[in-house]
C-alpha cells in the first residue's frame, strides 16, 4: 500500500507529460503502420490524444495543497504549472485540428510528434523549478519549433523563418544560459527556490543580480517576444505554416510566461524594485511598437504577429503590478489571448486553403462569401481589441485594475491609449471584410469539420471567459498564490 | 421572486439578434417579423415598467443582484429609479420606431438587426445598471456596433471616416473613464464595484478633484460636450436612419446619464469644483451648435448640429446641480431623444426620395407628404421649446434651475432657442413650402405605413408630454431629488 502510494506520487504529478510522450510513440507508430490514405486521420488521432491527456490532467493531477516539488526538485507540481499546461494541451490540441489536410503536413506523423514534443516542453518549463532542467525544457519546447516552422521545406519563405527563429532562439538561449551559470556562480545553487537566499546569504550586489536579470531576460524575452526581443517575430510567423504561426503565437508565448513569472517571482524578489520598473518600459515600447507597427500591414498574418507583440506587452503589466491580483490577471489574460489568436488564425488558415492568400485586401467580401466565418473573424478581432461581452474586455480590465491598485496609473494610460490604436487595425480588418465587394463572392469558402469544430470551441471560450470570467479568475488567482 | 422585469428588457434584444442571426439571410421578411417582435417586446415591457414604478416608494425598484466575479466584488446588479426608467423607454420607442424605419434596409438586413439589436442591449444595460463594471461593460457593447452599422448601412460618401472618427472617439472617453472608476474602486478601499456603497464611499476631495474631469469627460464625450462633440456630426450625418435616430436619440443620451451616474453622483465634490467648468462648456455647446446648424445646407448637418445644442442643455441642467435643473435634464434627455429620433426619420424619408439633402434643391414636400411635414413641424416646436409640447416642459426647469445659479449664462443660453428658431423655420420653409423643383415634383412616391406608424408615435409622445406634463415630470423629479440626497444638498 505505503509502496503504491509512493509510486503514486512520483507519477500523478507528471502524468500529463508520461502520456505525451506515449502519445509521441503512438502517433509515429501510427504513421508507419498506417495505410496512406488513413494518414489523414492522424490530426484527429494527435488531437484526440491531446484531449485524453487534458482531461486526465483535469480529473488526477490536479495540485494538491501543500504540493510543492517533485523529482528532487526538478519540478514544481503547483497551480500555476497546472494552469499553463491546460493553456498548453488546449492550444495543441486546436493546433493539430487546424492542420488537418494541410498540403505536405496535415498527413505526417512527424509532424504531428513534434507537436506533441514541444508541448511537452512546454509542460515542464511550466513545472520547472531548477535552471537546469529550466534550460533543457526551454530546448525542448524551441528545438521541434524551428523544425515546425521551417517544415515546408520548398517554401523559401518558411525555410527562411526556421532558419531565422532559429538563429535568434539559439542567440538569445545562449545569453539566457550564461545568465544561469552566472547565477549558480553566485548562488551555488540551481534550484530557484533556493536561488534568492543563496543570492542573499552570499552578499552579492543587487547591480550584479540586476544585470544577471537582464541576461536572463533576453532570454525571457525572446519566447514572449517584447520589445527589444521582438524583430523575429514578423518575418517568423509570416513565413511558418499558419497553423505553426498560431501555435507559436499562443502556446510558446504562454509558456515563456510561465518562466519568466515564475523565475521573477520566485527568484528575484530583492530587487524586485528594479525590475518591475525595466518591465515596465519594456511594456510600454511592446505595447506601442506592436500596435503601431501593425498600423501598417497588409497581410493578415504579419498584422497578428504585430498584435501578438502588442499583446505580451498587456500581459507584461500584469507582472509589472507585482500583487497577487497582477499576476492572476496575466494568466487571465493569456487564457482570453490563447482562445482569441487560435481563432483568428483557424479562419486565417481557412481564407487561405479556399483563397490562396494571406493579404487584408483580399478578404474583402468575405461576410457575403462566408458570413459565418466573417462573424467568427469579428469575435476575434472584437476580443483582441478588449469588447465586452468577448474575453479580451475582462481580461484587458484585470490587467489595468492590477496596473491602478498597485500605483502603476499612467502605465494604465498607456495601455489604455495602446487598446485604442490596436482598435484601429482591427477595425480595419473588419471593414475589409464588411464593407468592401470583391469579384469573388459567389465562391464560397470551405470549412471541413475539424476546422468547424477548432472554430466553434475558440468562440464558446471566448464568449464563456468574456462573460462568465468568475470560475477562470478564481482559477487564475490559485495560481497566483501557488507560485510561492 | 418577483419577474425580473429589467433583466428580461436588457437581454431580449441581444437573444433576438442571436435568433436572426440564425435566421437565412434571404428570407427578408421573416427577418423583419422577428426584429420587430424584439422590439416590440422590449418596448413592452419598458412601458410597463415605468408605468408600475412606485413613485410613492421612490428609490429604486425592480432590483435584482447576483454574484458575477465575487473575487472583485462585482456583482450583476439591476435596479430602475425616475432617473433612468424614462430613458429605458425612451430606448424602447426608438427601438420600435427605428425598426419600423428600417423596414426599406435591403442589403443584408440580418446583420443590419442583429447588430442593432446588440447596440440595444447594450444601451439598455447601462441605464439600468448599479453596477460599476456592469456599466462599463454594456457602455463598450453599446459603443462597437456602431461602426459596423454606420460603415457598411451608411451614406457611402463619408461613412468610413465618421465611423471610424466616432468609433476612436467614443472607445478614447470610454478608456478613459474606465481608469477612472478603476481609480475609485481602489481608492474606496471596500472592495466593491456596487455604485449605491461607492457613494458613501467619502473620497478625499482632492482625489475627486483630480479624478472628476477624467470620469466625467470620459463618458461625456458620447454626450456631445464641447469640445468633444467633433464625432457626433459627421456620424450622426453618415449613419444609416435607424443608426441616426438610435445615435442622436439614445446613444448621447447614454454619455449624459453615465457621465451623471458615475462622474456627478460618486464625485460629488469633484463635480461642485467643476460644476463652473462644465457650465462654460455646455454654454459653448448650446450656442455655437445652434450658430453652425444655422448655416449647414445640408438638412441631416442642420440635425446633426441641433443635437449638439440640445445636449448643452442637458449638460447645463446637471451642472445647475438643484432639483430644477436636474429634472430639466432629465426631461430634456427624454424629449430631445424623442425629438431627434423624429427629425432623423423625417431627413431619411426625404433623402430616400430626393437622394439629396441640400436644402436649396428641396423643396414643397408639405405637398406630397403632408404627415411628414406636420411631424417635422411638431419636432421644430419642441426644439424651440414652444409651450404645448415636450420642450418646454423639458427646457423651462432648466433655465429655471439655471437662473439660480448663473442669471448671465442663463440669459446666454436662452440666446441658442432664439437661434434654433431661426434654423428651423429655415428648414420648414425651405425643404417642406415653397415649390418643389421641377426635377424632383412627380417623382416623389408616397411614404410606407410602418413610417407613418412611427412618425405619429413619436409626435404623439412629444404632443403628450407637452400637454400633460404630469405623465413624466414628477417621475424624473423623484430621480432628480435622490441626485441630490447623494449629492448631500436639499
Amino acid at each position: 500500500m505505503a509502496a503504491q502510494t509512493a509510486l503514486t506520487s512520483l507519477v500523478l504529478p507528471i502524468l500529463p507529460e508520461i502520456l505525451l510522450l506515449v502519445l509521441v510513440i503512438v502517433v509515429l507508430g501510427a504513421d508507419v503502420f498506417w495505410r496512406e490514405a488513413e494518414r489523414e486521420k492522424l490530426g484527429w488521432l494527435t488531437a484526440a490524444g491531446l484531449v485524453v491527456i487534458l482531461v486526465a490532467a483535469i480529473v488526477y493531477s490536479r495540485p494538491l495543497e501543500g504540493s510543492g516539488l517533485v523529482f528532487g526538485g526538478m519540478l514544481r507540481h503547483d497551480w500555476p504549472a497546472f494552469s499553463f499546461q491546460v493553456i498548453f494541451l488546449f492550444a495543441a490540441a486546436v493546433t493539430c485540428l487546424l492542420s488537418i489536410g494541410l498540403p505536405g503536413m496535415g498527413d505526417q506523423g512527424e509532424y504531428y510528434a513534434l507537436i506533441v514534443v514541444s508541448t511537452l516542453g512546454m509542460n515542464l518549463m511550466a513545472a520547472s523549478a531548477d535552471l537546469i532542467m529550466l534550460y533543457l525544457s526551454v530546448e525542448t519546447t524551441s528545438i521541434p519549433l524551428y523544425i515546425l516552422a521551417g517544415y515546408m521545406k520548398r517554401d523559401d519563405r518558411s525555410t527562411e523563418s526556421g532558419l531565422k527563429y532559429f538563429l535568434f532562439g539559439a542567440l538569445t538561449s545562449t545569453v539566457m544560459l550564461y545568465a544561469f551559470s552566472l547565477l549558480y556562480g553566485f548562488s551555488g545553487e540551481t534550484n530557484l527556490y533556493r536561488l534568492a537566499a543563496g543570492l542573499q546569504s552570499g552578499g552579492i550586489s543587487s547591480w550584479v543580480v540586476g544585470g544577471v536579470v537582464v541576461l536572463s531576460l533576453v532570454g525571457f524575452g525572446f519566447k514572449i517576444a517584447v520589445a527589444p526581443f521582438h524583430f523575429w517575430t514578423p518575418d517568423v510567423y509570416e513565413g511558418a505554416p499558419t497553423p505553426i504561426t498560431a501555435f507559436i503565437s499562443t502556446a510558446s508565448k504562454a509558456a515563456g510566461f510561465a518562466v519568466l513569472v515564475r523565475v521573477m517571482l520566485v527568484a528575484f524578489p530583492s530587487i524586485a524594485i528594479t525590475w518591475t520598473a525595466l518591465l515596465a518600459a519594456m511594456a510600454t515600447a511592446t505595447m506601442t511598437i506592436g500596435n503601431l507597427l501593425a498600423l501598417a500591414q497588409h497581410n493578415i498574418k504579419r498584422l497578428l504577429a504585430y498584435s501578438s507583440i502588442a499583446h505580451a506587452g498587456y500581459a507584461l503589466i500584469g507582472l509589472v503590478a507585482l500583487s497577487e491580483l497582477g499576476t492572476a490577471s496575466l494568466v487571465f489574460y493569456l487564457v482570453a489571448y490563447v482562445v482569441t489568436n487560435l481563432a483568428a488564425f483557424a479562419v486565417v488558415i481557412l481564407f487561405a486553403r479556399s483563397a490562396g492568400s494571406e493579404e487584408i485586401s483580399d478578404y474583402a467580401g468575405l461576410s457575403r462569401r462566408s458570413p459565418g466565418l466573417a462573424l467568427v473573424m469579428l469575435v476575434a478581432m472584437l476580443s483582441l481589441a478588449g469588447m465586452p461581452p468577448l474575453a479580451g474586455f475582462v481580461a484587458k480590465f484585470y490587467v489595468f485594475a492590477a496596473a491602478v491598485q498597485s500605483g502603476w496609473i499612467w502605465l494604465a494610460f498607456v495601455g489604455v491609449l495602446n487598446a485604442i490604436a490596436g482598435l484601429y487595425y482591427y477595425m480595419t480588418v473588419l471593414k475589409v471584410i464588411y464593407l468592401y465587394r470583391s469579384e469573388d463572392e459567389d465562391k464560397p469558402i470551405a470549412v471541413p469539420r475539424p476546422h468547424a469544430l477548432a472554430l466553434a470551441v475558440c468562440v464558446v471560450a471566448i464568449l464563456a471567459v468574456g462573460t462568465i470570467s468568475a470560475p477562470w479568475l478564481d482559477w487564475a488567482i490559485a495560481a497566483a498564490r501557488g507560485i510561492f | 421572486m418577483h419577474f425580473p422585469i429589467l433583466t428580461v428588457i436588457v437581454f431580449t434584444p441581444i437573444v433576438m439578434a442571436l435568433v436572426i442571426l440564425m435566421l437565412p439571410s434571404e428570407r427578408h421578411g421573416l427577418i423583419r417579423g422577428f426584429a420587430l417582435t424584439g422590439a416590440l417586446i422590449a418596448a413592452g415591457l419598458s412601458v410597463v415598467a415605468y408605468l408600475s414604478y412606485d413613485q410613492v416608494a421612490g428609490g429604486y425598484q425592480f432590483v435584482e443582484q447576483h454574484a458575477w466575479v465575487p473575487a472583485l466584488g462585482i456583482t450583476y446588479h439591476v435596479g430602475g429609479d425616475g432617473m433612468n426608467l424614462p430613458l429605458v423607454l425612451l430606448t424602447g420607442v426608438v427601438i420600435v420606431t427605428g425598426v419600423l424605419i428600417s423596414w426599406g434596409v435591403d442589403d443584408r438586413p440580418r446583420e443590419f438587426f442583429a447588430f442593432l439589436f446588440v447596440l440595444a442591449t447594450g444601451v439598455f444595460g447601462v441605464f439600468v445598471s448599479l453596477d460599476l463594471f456592469q456599466l462599463l461593460f454594456f457602455y463598450e457593447i453599446a459603443v462597437f456596433p456602431m461602426y459596423l452599422l454606420i460603415a457598411i448601412w451608411g451614406w457611402k460618401v463619408t461613412r468610413e471616416y465618421a465611423a471610424m472618427k466616432l468609433t476612436l472617439y467614443l472607445f478614447i472617453g470610454s478608456v478613459v473613464s474606465l481608469v477612472g472608476a478603476l481609480a475609485m474602486y481602489f481608492a474606496s478601499g471596500m472592495g466593491t464595484f456596487n455604485m449605491l456603497e461607492l457613494e458613501h464611499a467619502a473620497f478625499s476631495p482632492a482625489f475627486q478633484r483630480l479624478w472628476f474631469p477624467f470620469v466625467f469627460l470620459g463618458f461625456a464625450v458620447l454626450g456631445g460636450l464641447f469640445p468633444f462633440h467633433n464625432w457626433s456630426p459627421d456620424g450622426h450625418v453618415a449613419a444609416p436612419t435607424a443608426v441616426s435616430m438610435f445615435h442622436a436619440g439614445v446613444l448621447m443620451k447614454l454619455g449624459a446619464f453615465a457621465a451623471l451616474r458615475v462622474g456627478i453622483m460618486l464625485l460629488p465634490e469633484g463635480a461642485r469644483f467643476w460644476a463652473p467648468v462644465i457650465l462654460v462648456l455646455a454654454t459653448i455647446n448650446v450656442i455655437y451648435g445652434a450658430f453652425i446648424a444655422s448655416v449647414q445646407t445640408d438638412f441631416k448637418y442642420v440635425i446633426g448640429f441641433s443635437s449638439v445644442s440640445h445636449m448643452g442643455l442637458v449638460m447645463l441642467g446637471f451642472a445647475t446641480l438643484n432639483l430644477d435643473g436636474l429634472t430639466g435634464a432629465g426631461l430634456q434627455m427624454f424629449s430631445h431623444g424623442v425629438m431627434t429620433a423624429l427629425f432623423f426619420a423625417v431627413v431619411g424619408m426625404v433623402y430616400d426620395r430626393a437622394h439629396t439633402r441640400e436644402i436649396p434643391k428641396l423643396g414643397g414636400f408639405s405637398k406630397v407628404m403632408p404627415l411628414v411635414a406636420v411631424a417635422f413641424i411638431v419636432g421644430g416646436l419642441v426644439s424651440m421649446g414652444m409651450p404645448g409640447f415636450s420642450g418646454f416642459v423639458a427646457e423651462f426647469p432648466i433655465f429655471l434651475g439655471l437662473w439660480q445659479v448663473q442669471p448671465i449664462v442663463a440669459l446666454i443660453a436662452a440666446l441658442g432657442i432664439v437661434i434654433t428658431a431661426a434654423y428651423i423655420m429655415r428648414v420648414v420653409g425651405g425643404v417642406f413650402f415653397g415649390t418643389m423643383p421641377a426635377e424632383l415634383s412627380g417623382h416623389i412616391g408616397p411614404i410606407r405605413s410602418q413610417d407613418k406608424v412611427a412618425l405619429v408615435i413619436l409626435a404623439g409622445l412629444l404632443i403628450l408630454i407637452g400637454v400633460y406634463p404630469a405623465v413624466m415630470a414628477p417621475m424624473v423629479q423623484s430621480g432628480a431629488s435622490a441626485v441630490l440626497r447623494v449629492l448631500g444638498g436639499v
